[in-house]
C-alpha cells in the first residue's frame, strides 16, 4: 500500500497551517518517506509531543498505509 | 486492549530498566527501524530487554495504545517512554541519549 507525497503534506498542513513540510521519498515507492516539519506550534513542546502532533495530523494513516516516515521536527522562529 | 496485555507491558517496563519493544529480537531485528535502535544501544553498550511484538498481535497493537504512539520500535527507560526510532536516533547523534542514560543512572559505555 502507498500514499502520495502531496497527501502527506496536505494532511500535515491541515492540522498545522503554518507548517513548512519537506518530504523526501526515500525508496521511490511512495511508502518510505522522510519528512522535516517546521512549525511555530512546536514551541515549548518536547520532541515526543512534536512528533505526536504530526502523527495525529496523519491520523490512522501512520503505521497503516504509511509504513515508514522518518520524521524530524523543528520550531519555526519568527 | 486487554487488561492482561496492559499488565504485561506495565510489568515489563517496571521490572527492566531498559526495554525495547521491537520487531524481531536484538540478535535478529526484522525491521530497519528496530535494527537502528538496537545498534545505537549496542554501540553505547547498554543492556536492555528486547520484546518481539511480532510474536503477539495483541501486544503489537496494544503497545501503540499504551504509549499513544503509532509505530514500532518503542524504547522505555525506567518505565518512561523515550521515543521511537527517529527520536532515539536524533538523541544518539546529538549525544543527548548518553546524557539521558547518565541522568537515569543506566550503565553504559564510559559510565
Amino acid at each position: 500500500m502507498a500514499m502520495e507525497q502531496s497527501e502527506i503534506e496536505r494532511l500535515i498542513k491541515a492540522s498545522l497551517p503554518d507548517a513548512e513540510v519537506e518530504i523526501i521519498d526515500l525508496a521511490g515507492d511512495n511508502n518510505h518517506f522522510s519528512a522535516h516539519v517546521t512549525s511555530s506550534t512546536f514551541e515549548g513542546k518536547t520532541r515526543i509531543q512534536q512528533h505526536k502532533m504530526v502523527y495525529d495530523a496523519l491520523g490512522d494513516k501512520m503505521g497503516g498505509i504509511l509504513h515508514a516516515l522518518a520524521l524530524k521536527t523543528s520550531i519555526k522562529k519568527d | 486492549m486487554t487488561d492482561q496485555t496492559t499488565q504485561m507491558i506495565q510489568s515489563t517496563i517496571d521490572e527492566n530498566s531498559v526495554v525495547l519493544f521491537m520487531k524481531g529480537s536484538k540478535e535478529m531485528p526484522q525491521c530497519g527501524f528496530s535494527s537502528a535502535v538496537v545498534n545505537a544501544l549496542a554501540y553505547l553498550e547498554v543492556d536492555f530487554k528486547d520484546v518481539n511484538v511480532l510474536e503477539d498481535g495483541e501486544l503489537r497493537d496494544g503497545i501503540k495504545v499504551f504509549s499513544d504512539w503509532p509505530t514500532i520500535p518503542q524504547l522505555y527507560v525506567k518505565g518512561e517512554f523515550v521515543g521511537g526510532c527517529d527520536i532515539v536516533k536524533e538523541m544518539f547523534e546529538s549525544g543527548e541519549l548518553t546524557d539521558y542514560l547518565k541522568e537515569k543512572q543506566i550503565p553504559h559505555k564510559n559510565s
